[in-house]
């Protein structure tokens, strides 16, 4: 199962854990797999069907083009974290 | 002097480091003798039949409600063709988009072009004129009324988070990762990053260092203004020319202010005199667009002044800083805290986030809790600058560091080698690193001659400091033509603002086995390829140099595919090798063999590339300084940077890369500020009392490349343009303290703030001499 990183300021929808092992084989599917079991995950992640503004996604180290579409593998590491941006440093 | 340190040998053998024909030279650039010359076209020099000129009226206020504006006796003076405010641009929805510069909201961007319900800075422009000359606009302006009510201006972060500060936006409400407020505030956002458990790690440390810092606000200080000229045909079509670190980003923002489809604008760059990540943003084209249309389609251009450049556009956040590092027995980084408070200026999107990445980058911390937040205040709209927010979080970190190096009694480069980030450790956000070379970077130092060296003398002193940068991939767009007389036109869409002209072609060059003087390299308009980011993050010579690759790979296997057909045999029969096509007894020239590829067809190339796989970069750097205790005035006397930079293309402009950034960087330590007074007017819009280094400030910049090269690239290559800005307050300031025993919690380290910090410390020291009345 993937390890999901919850970002610090939702950890309290995820009972203060700060990893989550969770299925899936996209990052949209580890997001809904996460909203099942912590309901409001999904919410505070997505925006009109993408990543929050402003919001983006690193799996295995990598920050996903691809965003929810991204792949996924059995023993990946996935974070949400804040896009470097400032101007130059867009989407990143 | 320079120097290059090879490290990693398994992956330069893998990279195809040795061999190599064109990579690592340094031929003449491109534009060399266009600009020498004087030929070259700047956004400033465009000139068409029935040119109008632009000028565009700013507030004189910092916070103000404006309750009317009459333009009637401006539209009325002879010589004035039209004037526009706010109520002539599109209503934009308040709503979050990507435009290739950052997610940024419609609303405000539009509100930057021209203020609609308020002025939130002093010079945020507030109309816009086209007159016959540049005279008669600015008189016109003059002209306009308008009807302000000054409102109290916010000026700063403590400022903006007072229980009764002034609101800027009425809209605003904070966001916390999704959680929005309920409150009013001047607060746009609030994250966090937080790992391992920070109270055991301190409660484990034998030694803590808590220091709270204060950065001001600076610009990118680019040498070119900005300018821009645009024709609003009758056909609807409209042609922007424009200095820019980005035609399409500069596509996107205009199409999405003025609310017009993409295919009825074509964005054509100039040349362009500097960016450094301040002309991403569009300022005056909107305006020059909406100048032409209602001129009666006359091309309009508009020249900001400097003062108006320093007043409205860029600069970067100002900030407060807290850092907290706590070190057990062995001297290891047991926790980490950082809380980040930066200003954006008057709309959402300093570069906090970024800044937060960059905190503790360089070191292997397992407890550890970034705090970040974005808050507005009446200042210019903050905009990118090298590596942005990183200069700002570097000082205040590696301050603390060579404090705790200091009272463990540690060498500070030890210190760093020690407690250092490698592959498999964590980023801030939690991000593991690939391959990295912080430690590499710290080494080249701690051997260089410079550290090795002795400094002697009073008021001396040497500091060192690292930095991060985590770079970029973005998307890259580019064609090639192959020539019947063996040439190549290499058609890109990246601004080139450092050289990466050359540094592009010369890796089409290297794939395609050719000289680099076979390839002729030119950046070109929105029209003529694909969807192409800024030059920015550093991924130009990354992210288009791989497209650029991409294209001398596809030309190669087409030329062999065709000269199989001509010589019936396989593909897989051709060889290229030394200049020449081979199968069995053939052989052809490249030269001839471009010729008669093309008899019945002509070849060219076209590639897009999005990687995602960019390497970030670490640099450490090492300054000796002297203060004269009279005056306060810090002399830089001798200067050394080691950068991991991946694979040097073209080393001569990679070393151009690291000095220019270590001299802005300078500029930031020990001079440059915006300087407001109580009303929040800017006091210092000049480049005379805005004071940027020259070359007779600074020392001849030693540079040692450190190159680890970057797996994910073909060449290696990593992004060099910006981690070079981000040690250099940390290191003057390190330096600072080791010839003046002060320890300076705040930048610029002026000839003032250093001369007060002296004598707060000769006061103090004097008071500790004096008997208590106990």
């Amino acid at each position: 199962m993937a390890k999901v990183w919850i970002p610090p300021l939702m950890r309290s929808l995820t009972d203060g854990q700060q990893i989550v092992d969770v299925e899936g084989e996209s990052v949209r599917e580890l997001v809904a797999a996460l909203d099942e079991r912590f309901p409001g995950v999904a919410d505070r992640i997505i925006d009109e069907g993408r990543i929050r503004p402003g919001w983006t996604v690193a799996v295995d180290g990598a920050v996903q083009n691809r965003g929810l579409r991204a792949a996924v593998g059995p023993d990946s590491e996935v974070h949400f974290v804040p896009a470097m941006t400032g101007g130059d440093q867009p989407r990143s | 002097m320079a120097s290059t340190k090879q490290n990693g040998t398994a992956n330069l053998a893998a990279n195809g480091q040795n061999g190599y024909k064109v990579i690592g030279t340094r031929p003449v650039r491109p534009d060399g003798v266009d600009k020498v010359t004087g030929r070259a076209v700047y956004a400033a020099d465009v000139q068409m039949t029935g040119l109008l000129h632009g000028h565009v009226l700013r507030s004189p206020h910092a916070h103000a409600r404006i309750r009317s504006i009459d333009t009637s006796k401006a539209e009325a003076l002879p010589g004035v063709r039209a004037v526009v405010t706010a109520a002539d641009l599109p209503v934009a929805e308040d709503k979050i988009e990507d435009l290739g510069e950052g997610a940024i909201n419609l609303k405000y961007l539009s509100d930057n072009i021209l203020a609609h319900e308020k002025a939130l800075y002093h010079g945020h422009a507030v109309a816009g004129v086209a007159a016959v000359n540049p005279h008669i606009a600015e008189e016109a302006a003059a002209l306009i009324e308008v009807d302000y009510e000054p409102l109290p201006p916010v000026m700063t972060v403590d400022d903006a988070l007072a229980d009764d500060a002034p609101i800027l936006l009425e809209t605003l409400r904070t966001d916390s990762m999704g959680e929005i407020g309920s409150e009013q505030t001047n607060l746009a956002s609030f994250f966090r990053h937080q790992r391992g458990d920070l109270e055991a790690g301190f409660a484990d440390a034998e030694l803590v260092v808590d220091r709270t810092f204060r950065t001001e606000t600076v610009h990118q200080g680019y040498i070119e203004p900005h300018a821009a000229t645009a024709l609003y045909s009758a056909d609807g079509q409209i042609t922007i020319w424009t200095s820019t670190q980005g035609s399409f980003a500069v596509r996107g923002q205009v199409c999405e202010i003025l609310q017009i489809p993409v295919s009825r604008l074509k964005v054509v760059p100039t040349e362009i005199g500097g960016g450094f990540g301040g002309k991403i943003n569009v300022y005056v084209e909107p305006v020059a667009v909406l100048l032409s249309q209602k001129a009666g389609h006359e091309p309009v251009k508009i020249v900001m002044s400097r003062a108006d450049v320093l007043a409205a556009t860029g600069p970067t956040s100002g900030s407060n800083i807290r850092v907290k590092i706590g070190v057990d027995s062995d001297g290891k980084i047991s926790a980490a805290l950082a809380e980040l408070y930066y200003e954006a200026g008057a709309y959402p999107g300093s570069p906090v986030g970024a800044a937060a990445n960059v905190s503790l980058a360089p070191y292997a911390i397992d407890n550890l809790q970034v705090d970040g937040y974005d808050i507005i205040v009446n200042r210019p709209r903050s905009a990118a600058y090298r590596a942005p927010g990183g200069t700002n979080v570097a000082f205040a970190v590696e301050s603390v560091v060579d404090e705790l190096a200091e009272e463990l009694g540690m060498d500070p480069a030890e210190f760093r080698i020690l407690n250092g980030a490698k592959e498999n450790d964590r980023r801030p956000d939690g991000v593991q690193y690939a391959r990295i070379g912080q430690i590499e970077t710290v080494e080249a130092i701690k051997e260089s001659d410079h550290y090795q060296s002795s400094l002697e003398g009073n008021y001396r002193g040497r500091g060192i400091a690292s930095g991060y940068w985590n770079n970029w991939g973005g998307q890259s767009s580019a064609t090639a033509v192959l020539n019947p007389d063996g040439t190549v036109n290499l058609n890109e869409a990246s601004t080139d603002i450092g050289g990466t002209r050359a540094s592009i072609a010369m890796q089409l060059a290297e794939a395609m086995e050719i000289d680099y003087e076979q390839v002729k390299a030119r950046v070109v308009d929105t029209d003529t390829v694909s969807y192409n980011d800024v030059t920015g993050g550093s991924r130009t010579t990354f992210a288009t140099g791989l497209a650029a690759y991409n294209l001398g790979q596809q030309l190669k296997k087409e030329m062999k595919r065709r000269l199989a057909e001509h010589w019936d045999v396989e593909p897989s029969e051709v060889s290229y090798e030394d200049g020449a096509f081979n199968a069995g007894d053939e052989s052809l020239p490249f030269v001839e063999a471009a010729g008669l590829v093309q008899r019945e067809e002509p070849l060219m190339a076209s590639s897009t590339v999005h990687p995602q796989d960019f390497g970030p970069g670490f640099s450490t750097q090492c300054v000796d300084v002297e203060v004269d205790p009279e005056t306060g005035k810090i002399t830089i006397l001798r200067y050394t940077i080691a950068q991991d930079v991946g694979k040097a293309i073209h080393p001569s402009y990679v070393e151009g890369q690291m000095q220019g950034g270590v001299a802005q960087g300078i500029g930031w330590a020990i001079n440059e500020e915006y300087i407001y007074d109580d009303e929040g007017h800017l006091l210092n819009a000049s480049l005379l009392d805005y004071r940027m280094p020259t070359a007779l400030d600074l020392p001849m910049i030693e540079t040692i490349m450190v190159e680890v090269p970057h797996p994910a690239h073909p060449y290696g290559v990593r992004g060099v343009g910006e981690v070079n800005i981000v040690p250099p307050a940390g290191a003057v300031a390190n330096a600072v303290y080791q010839a003046t025993g002060v320890r300076m919690d705040k930048l610029p380290i002026s000839p003032a703030n250093l001369l007060e910090a002296m004598w707060a410390k000769q006061a103090e020291e004097a008071a500790e001499l004096v008997p208590g009345d106990d």
